[in-house]
């Protein structure tokens, strides 16, 4: 995948994971690499940093939880900030998908 | 597991991080590759395979992407400006920083509080004593509304005085009561002490003589029963009842329930008790509480000459508040108005033209009362005052040496100081971090001192009170003695703390950082202050050592004086027998059985009859002349004793001779009289052969006596009073004898062990006969008890400021040798012996202790006029006083300086010049 688009588009899918609930960051590299089945692989090397920067802008909050039973894990969830991100970032890659849609679409027809 | 901690903190290195964000950064990313090796491992990877993917897949997480990632914190920012938030700003924060301090140096802060605690705890025992006797109000309704009425002037009144506070006779009450408008409730009482055994020796409470309005007229109420009020005081009241204090009603009865008409047996007669008083109300005698009150009418069921009768019989003292719309202006002007017809009415029938002239020449006053009366109050305020005074300056000097202690740690920190100067602390706020220290300080001294004090205050109570008289004082730990207390911490921290504080925040940053941790720069200034210090300190001191010595020789004075009779080996032997109701005639004949069965006690020496003991407090004058002499009239101190009775006491007959078996009632009317006597009425001559007069009662002749015998003179009231003329008259000559008489008793066993055969003696005449045994030493120290307690408290204060002042003399003395230390080795390394050096540290100590001794001088010689009172066979200027304290003084300060300059003197001139 093209390393501009990739980087552009990483935000959103770490952001989209923890829309819902508060994951650690080895879930969040597990649950890309699955869900993309592969396709999209994330390492500490690349994961951490953009979580931090996730952060260091307010987007999201880590915290370290305990849990009975297990180690404790630093657990980020989605800010009212990262949730507005969330949004524009959401719309603009639909718009973007869409436009690139109707550009190869058109192309073909 | 591998660790990899390390290799992500190889990454982190140069990124700068606070060691907190660091640490989780760590954490994290040790995880995700402990959970990756995990996962790698899980699905068959051998472990040095996993181990090289997981650090593979960290290859590519530069510093420089973790720090673009990671914000830098951002620097520190300056602390808030700090007089910013104004003076309160960062208080809980300096007093923390303090005690934190403070913890640091616990020999500093042990010394310090240790001797602050001496010095508040002195101030506030004594303090609080002085309340009590000064300032307290009496524990009834609204004591401000609380008026006395007595006649005015108290002095020139003739007659019998009993009881503490004898101002008005029961006639005159009885005729103010009647006449009187301005009081709405008036009431009269009279303190005495009444005895509680049944015959044998003599168990006394204390007693309240009240009229029917007392309890209404304090506004006090009963915790028990009923309280007293115009009926049980109706004249002629045959079976009155009485109420109890609830301290006696614990004490005596346990505390329980009375029953319904329980009695109790005063001076052998049954009265029932009515009820018991709340414990808050102790009396209108501030000091003295009371046991049990009775209504006055019962004096004439008791009293073997009721004072009731007595037109001359001085006994009550008058409480009263004023009917509504008067004032007290008012009510003096009404007072004085009615006061003519009170004093034409009442006039004794036995006075002469002099008594009379000024019986009627009175009048009636009214004076608030708030404070109630005390004898504590007239006897121990001055003494009481005076000892505030010293313990004040005691604490003046504590506070002096830990002043001294501040400076000296204020030069050890001038480093700390001048860094925080030089980042821009203000001076202010330096000070008053270095007050907030000090405060910490004082507040840790004032507790512990609170706490001394409270001990203090009652062993000062158990010291003043002795058998004849119990002292109650009660002590509350009120808000007045805590706004005291807190003053004095507030006061004691400005003393020591504010000047070393401005000292410190003085220091000249650039100067304190060039001259590097050694501190010295201000040393010059910072000395001259801690010599100031040094020598108000033994100025003071020599004050209170002097005031000491002058209190110690004085009660030495005392003791020691020749009182013309011996003060060992004698007991007094009270035997009141006023229930055996004996008729006047038989009653020297009693006296005299009493006196042979107690000469039959084996291990007496001498026993002799007597009206009164010298020195127990009791009085009896009258003015004298001797016909034919050129003296004129003069006051003599009267006294009835028996034959042997000078021999019993160790009072030498200088000339004539003893009272015998010839005199007796019927027989010429015999005296012997003193020394001073014959100074004072004869102009010297012998007595021994003339007669003494006595003056009153209308040129009544028949009180004339012949002078047998001259004795060597004695003292009569108190060991304080000057010898005064005084006439023994012979007890067996008495034509009206009181149905009481002292037996005074000589021996050289141990007087306690005679008692029980002198009791059995004497009880064998009658089981009714009350004993009360007062050995003479018992009655003189009990006389003695101001001066006890001045000299003993002024001693230990004495004592305890001249260590103080030593303590600083060495600190400043070792202070200048180590500022010198390098002017010491080039003196040494010049030649100077060990015993130059010496004599330089000396000269120091010397010359503060001279400029000290010099002000010291001038200062005790003002202060001890002030106690000149208090003084006997000294004057307050005494030189040999003040080289005593002086010599004492120069002597502790030299072993105080030596050791320094012992120091100095074995310094090392290579090692010294070393630090140069």
């Amino acid at each position: 995948m093209d390393r501009q688009l990739k980087k552009g588009s990483t935000e959103l899918l770490v952001l989209s994971l923890v829309e819902r609930r508060a994951r650690h960051g080895y879930e969040i590299a597990k649950l890309i690499e699955s869900r993309s089945e592969g396709a999209l692989r994330f390492h500490v090397a690349s994961l951490y940093p953009l979580l931090y920067r996730l952060e260091a802008r307010g987007l999201l909050e880590g915290r370290w939880v305990e849990r009975p039973g297990q180690r404790r894990r630093r657990y980020y969830k989605l800010t009212t900030e990262g949730r507005k991100a969330l949004r524009l970032q959401q719309s603009a890659w639909a718009a973007f998908v869409e436009a690139m849609h109707r550009i190869t679409q058109a192309e073909h027809a | 597991m591998p660790d990899w901690s390390k290799e992500i903190r190889e990454r982190l290195a140069g990124v700068r991080l606070d060691p907190a964000r660091e640490a989780s950064v760590v954490e994290e990313l040790s995880q995700h590759l402990e959970d990756r090796y995990a996962e790698l491992t899980g699905a068959g990877a051998p472990p040095e395979a996993a181990r090289m993917t997981a650090l593979g897949e960290l290859a590519g997480l530069s510093e420089r992407v973790l720090a673009d990632a990671l914000p830098s914190p951002k620097p520190s920012p300056l602390p808030p400006p700090e007089d910013g938030g104004g003076w309160l700003s960062g208080l809980s924060k300096d007093f923390r920083y303090g005690a934190r301090r403070l913890r640091l140096e616990p020999l500093f802060s042990l010394v310090a509080i240790l001797s602050l605690a001496l010095g508040v705890g002195a101030n506030t025992a004594i303090f609080q004593l002085l309340d009590a006797v000064r300032l307290r109000s009496l524990p009834v309704a609204r004591p401000q509304e609380l008026l006395s009425i007595r006649p005015d002037p108290l002095k020139g009144r003739s007659g019998n005085f009993t009881g503490h506070w004898p101002q008005l006779t029961s006639g005159l009450f009885d005729h103010l009561q009647r006449e009187q408008k301005a009081f709405a409730k008036l009431a009269v009482w009279s303190s005495d002490r009444l005895n509680l055994s049944a015959g044998g020796e003599v168990r006394y409470a204390d007693a309240l003589w009240v009229s029917g309005s007392f309890f209404d007229t304090v506004g006090v109420g009963a915790l028990r029963g009923r309280v007293l009020g115009p009926a049980d005081d109706a004249p002629g009241c045959s079976s009155p009842a009485v109420v109890v204090s609830e301290r006696f009603w614990r004490r005596e009865l346990g505390g329980r329930e009375l029953a319904p008409g329980e009695t109790i047996r005063i001076e052998g007669r049954p009265f029932e008790i009515a009820g018991v008083t709340p414990s808050r109300f102790f009396g209108p005698e501030v000091g003295n509480a009371f046991d049990v009150a009775l209504p006055i009418c019962a004096e004439d069921l008791i009293a073997d000459k009721p004072r009731t009768k007595n037109r001359s019989g001085w006994w009550l003292a008058s409480l009263g508040r004023l009917a509504p719309g008067w004032t007290l202006e008012k009510a003096n002007a009404h007072l004085a108005a009615i006061s003519k017809g009170i004093f034409e009415a009442t006039l004794p029938a036995d006075y002469d033209a002099r008594d009379t002239q000024r019986y009627l020449g009175k009048k009636l006053i009214a004076v608030p009362l708030a404070n109630g009366l005390s004898d504590l109050r007239e006897d121990y305020s001055d003494p009481l005052l005076l000892l505030l005074g010293i313990s004040a300056l005691v604490l003046l000097i504590a506070c002096a040496n830990i002043a001294n202690l501040m400076i000296a740690r204020a030069s050890a920190r001038q480093r700390e100081i001048a860094v925080r100067l030089a980042l821009g602390a203000s001076r202010t706020r330096l000070i008053r971090q270095l007050l907030a220290e000090s405060l910490v300080l004082a507040a840790a001294g004032a507790a512990c001192g609170v706490v001394l004090a409270q001990a203090l205050s009652r062993s000062l109570v158990t010291f003043l009170s002795t058998r004849d008289s119990q002292w109650f004082v009660e002590m509350p730990r009120d808000l007045r003695l805590l706004a005291f207390t807190a003053g004095i911490a507030v006061l004691t921290c400005v003393l020591f703390g504010l000047l070393p504080a401005l000292q410190a925040s003085r220091t000249d940053p650039i100067e304190a950082m060039k001259t590097g941790g050694r501190g010295i720069a201000a040393g010059g200034a910072r000395l001259s202050i801690r010599r100031a210090l040094v020598v108000a300190q033994v100025a003071l001191s020599l004050v209170l050592l002097v005031g000491s010595i002058l209190f110690v020789r004085s009660l030495r004075n005392l003791i020691t004086l020749d009182a013309g009779f011996s003060r060992e080996h004698i007991l007094d032997v009270t035997a009141d027998f006023t229930r055996l109701r004996l008729p006047n005639e038989r009653r020297t004949e009693f006296r005299h059985e009493l006196l042979e069965r107690v000469r039959g006690v084996p291990g007496l020496t001498d026993a002799a009859l007597a009206r009164l003991v010298p020195l127990a407090g009791d009085y009896w004058n009258e003015q004298v002349h001797v016909p034919g002499s050129d003296a004129s009239a003069a006051v003599a101190n009267f006294n009835q004793v028996g034959p042997g009775f000078f021999r019993t006491m160790g009072t030498p007959l200088l000339g004539g001779r003893d009272f015998d078996d010839r005199d007796r009632l019927g027989s010429l009317p015999v005296a012997i009289v003193t020394e001073a006597f014959a100074r004072k009425l004869l102009g010297g001559a012998n007595p021994i052969g003339r007669t003494v007069q006595i003056d009153n009662q209308g040129g009544d002749t028949t009180r004339r006596y012949e002078i047998v015998g001259l004795v060597k003179d004695t003292k009569y009231g108190q060991l304080r009073d000057e010898f005064a003329p005084i006439v023994f008259l012979s007890i067996a000559q008495d034509d009206d004898p009181r149905p009481w008489v002292s037996i005074v008793v000589r021996s050289d066993l141990p007087l306690g062990t005679l008692r029980p055969s002198l009791a059995s003696a004497i009880t064998g005449a009658s089981p009714d006969v009350d004993i009360l045994f007062r050995p003479l030493q018992e009655i003189v120290r009990d006389g003695l008890l101001r001066e006890r307690l001045m000299a003993s408290l002024s001693a230990f204060f004495g004592f305890l400021a001249a260590i103080l002042a030593m303590v600083g003399l060495y600190g400043v003395v070792s202070f200048m040798v180590v500022r010198r230390r390098n002017e010491i080795g080039v003196r040494m390394a010049l030649g100077a012996t060990r015993r130059d050096i010496v004599i330089l540290v000396l000269r120091e100590a010397g010359t503060l202790l001279a400029v000290g001794l010099g002000i010291g001088i001038v200062l005790a010689v003002g202060a001890a006029s002030l106690a000149r009172s208090l003084l006997y066979g000294l004057q307050p200027f005494d030189p040999a006083t003040l080289a005593m304290a002086a010599v004492g003084l120069a002597a502790v300060a030299a072993a105080a300086s030596f050791f320094p300059a012992h120091r100095a003197s074995t310094l090392d001139p290579v090692a010294a010049l070393r630090d140069e």
